[in-house]
């Protein structure tokens, strides 16, 4: 792998500021919720999507993009956002329904725009497939050689818009590179209760194009299998489906009881961290001193704690704003 | 009434389900997470355990696969509950319904049945933005051929599912999440309410009035008929009686009761959890200004999501949702 030390200490990092971002945003997400819970109430109030256990995806692929590239997430979009180097400032503050958000307190946390770095989510699933190949037509009648990614979770691969723009892509050729996340639950529904086949990677040759399974939670295997699928749009071979295997540490939505999930399974997968088994590598192999890693998670905690910090003491919308921006002047 | 268990809304749409599924072995349930889940809003809890997995079926992220199926197995004469989780997530099934399930009949002639109940989940107030929060009745009751439920109070809801589920056409029902009676999103009390446990039905196209009044009559249905009411007993103590109808059905809808109140207070407000625009405000203002212009003593005003998506930001959501203050308010302006 042609990783310098700076590059795999930054990924590193970039893991450490979702994850310090997803636990301090179930901690704030709570404030104003005890004793009794209220999904409306406190400073960060609706459904709250979060990404813990699942940073390789975001980092190991968004390490292959430009700015110029598109990148269009889910409902559970915090830490593509964070890859794809959306200022936290905003993005926190978007959160806790603030003025100086992304959009103004206008869309929360599955709705980030960021027309900057060419970021956007949805909070329909299945819906990222299709702008992606949109952003990726786009690219190919410019003449660039941007390319888009959609990344999607498992359950989404049963949605018509998937199979679609599966299709679409590939009888066009469009340079994107559409990305699973099995992390194997879709709410309550597990992988093999909803989908007919155990990997998704396989239903690209129902579309003609490569497919891949990435079957451990690791960013470096996440890095190399995306870097090709890159390689390969931006040389206008077409698009590439990838599925990459990924745990979720908290519930679907926080407050999700998740009485349908084996007890013993989050456990197990905390242990298998993926941020530390990344860490522990880059010690082994020599690559950085204990002392790197530190530093690196100590700034990220600090970026972290200064955007929360933004949003909080930033003030909420004037509710009459609220009549604004339904079109463009 | 003789029964005076309370339940919440959930609960009874539950146990509508349950006397149903259990009268008729046809009857079926089929979505996301409405298994061992019980629905993501309590909507099929308990069914899972008692009817298991061919009954109660969790589906795929495919709402036109299961969506459509459920109208290819109602043609077959079985009688399926699918669940759509959110209305908002309409989009993705759209066809299956709106050129589908709800024209087959017409375009054969009345021979094909599709009993079929679509139940969904609207409404906001809890800060989940404009993809999750979207009530969207109107536009399903805008196509002919969907029969259209949207209950305020568990006493409604179980009569009304009943009801849905014995009727030989596709009908969708409509729960507000802040009327179920859940425990982890605040409701409105008043939608907990007693409810027979002996099965029941509530026919279609009658309008319920929650409280009667001389001087002016406010339309509504859902979360909106509570906070009406909210209002109406604010008002009460200015002297102002407001007569509070509650729809309930909006196909068919219930002119008759809408009209006569209208002629006997002579002020219409409409107040709605929907868009302003080309929906159930502008509807019910037609009708009483073709049936009872004359009776009017002031303009209907109309109360209603202000045509902007709905926000996130909590300062934002409560600006363009009517709330009680802002009913209240409305009327008074009516009374001069």
């Amino acid at each position: 792998m042609n990783l310098t030390k700076e590059q795999l200490l930054a990924m590193y990092r970039q893991m450490w500021t979702i994850r310090h971002f997803e636990d301090d945003m179930a901690a704030a997400y709570m404030e104003g919720k005890t004793p009794a819970f209220d999904i409306g109430s406190g400073p960060v109030p609706g459904e709250m999507h979060l990404a813990a256990g699942q940073e390789p995806v975001a980092v190991g692929a968004c390490m292959h993009l430009r700015k110029e590239d598109t990148v269009v997430g889910t409902h559970r979009p915090h830490h593509f956002a964070i890859a794809k180097g959306i200022a936290l400032n905003k993005l926190t503050a978007e959160i806790f329904g603030k003025a100086t958000g992304l959009g103004k307190g206008k869309g929360g946390h599955m709705h980030l725009f960021d027309v900057e770095h060419k970021f956007s989510c949805s909070g329909i699933i299945g819906a990222s497939f299709p702008p992606a190949c949109g952003a990726a037509l786009a690219a190919k009648k410019m003449g660039k050689d941007w390319v888009a990614v959609a990344f999607a979770g498992e359950g989404a691969a049963n949605q018509g818009a998937f199979h679609e723009a599966l299709n679409l892509a590939a009888l066009w050729k469009l340079p994107v590179i559409f990305i699973i996340e099995d992390n194997a639950w879709a709410i309550s529904v597990s992988k093999r209760q909803s989908t007919a086949i155990p990997d998704n990677s396989q239903r690209a040759a129902g579309y003609g194009i490569p497919g891949v399974r990435v079957d451990e939670n690791d960013v470096l295997a996440v890095y190399e299998v995306v870097g090709e699928a890159v390689q390969r749009a931006r040389r206008g071979e077409g698009p590439s489906l990838i599925e990459v295997k990924t745990d979720r540490f908290y519930g679907h939505f926080q407050g999700d009881p998740e009485l349908y999930r084996p007890k013993d399974e989050v456990p197990t997968l905390r242990a298998n961290d993926p941020i530390l088994r990344f860490g522990k590598q880059l010690l082994e192999q020599g690559i950085a001193t204990q002392a790197d890693l530190d530093a690196a998670r100590d700034a990220a905690k600090a970026d972290v704690n200064a955007a929360f910090a933004f949003a909080r003491q930033s003030p909420y919308p004037a509710p009459e704003s609220a009549l604004e921006d339904v079109f463009v002047s | 009434m003789t029964n005076e268990r309370e339940l919440t809304m959930a609960k009874a749409i539950a146990e509508a389900i349950d006397q149903e599924m259990e009268r008729d072995e046809r009857v079926f349930v089929m979505g996301e997470d409405v298994g061992i889940y019980g629905g993501i809003f309590g909507a099929t809890q308990g069914l899972y355990e008692k009817y298991g997995a061919e009954r109660v079926m969790d589906t795929p992220i495919s709402e036109t696969a299961f969506i459509g199926a459920a109208t290819g197995a109602a043609a077959e004469g079985m009688r399926p509950i699918v669940e759509l989780m959110f209305v908002d997530f309409f989009g993705v099934c759209m066809d299956q319904i709106y050129n589908h399930l709800a024209k087959n009949t017409y375009m054969s002639g009345g021979h094909a049945r599709y009993p079929v109940v679509l139940t969904t989940a609207i409404g906001g107030g809890y800060n989940d933005a404009a993809q999750h929060s979207q009530c969207l009745y109107g536009l399903f009751a805008h196509v002919p051929g969907l029969k259209i439920v949207v209950p305020s109070t568990a006493y409604d809801a179980k009569g009304l599912m009943i009801s849905a589920i014995r009727d030989d056409n596709p009908v969708m029902y409509f729960f507000h999440k802040g009327l179920m009676g859940l425990g982890w999103m605040k409701y409105h009390p008043r939608s907990v309410t007693p409810t027979p446990e002996a099965p029941y039905t509530i026919p279609f196209g009658k309008a319920d009035v929650k409280r009667a009044g001389r001087d002016v009559t406010i339309v509504s249905l859902a979360m909106m008929v509570h906070r009406s009411l909210d209002a109406a007993e604010e008002l009460a103590k200015e002297g102002i009686e407001a007569e509070v109808i509650d729809l309930r059905t909006l196909v068919p809808l219930d002119r008759e009761t809408v009209v006569n109140s209208v002629k006997k207070t002579h002020r219409l407000l409409v107040v709605d959890e929907d868009y302003h625009s080309f929906g159930m405000t502008g509807e019910i203002a037609a009708i009483v200004a073709e049936e009872a212009l004359d009776y009017l003593d002031a303009p209907i005003r109309r109360l209603a999501v202000p045509d902007t998506p709905i926000p996130y930001s909590r300062p934002l959501e409560q600006f363009v949702l009517p709330g009680a203050e802002r009913i209240a308010e409305t009327v008074r302006t009516m009374m001069g």
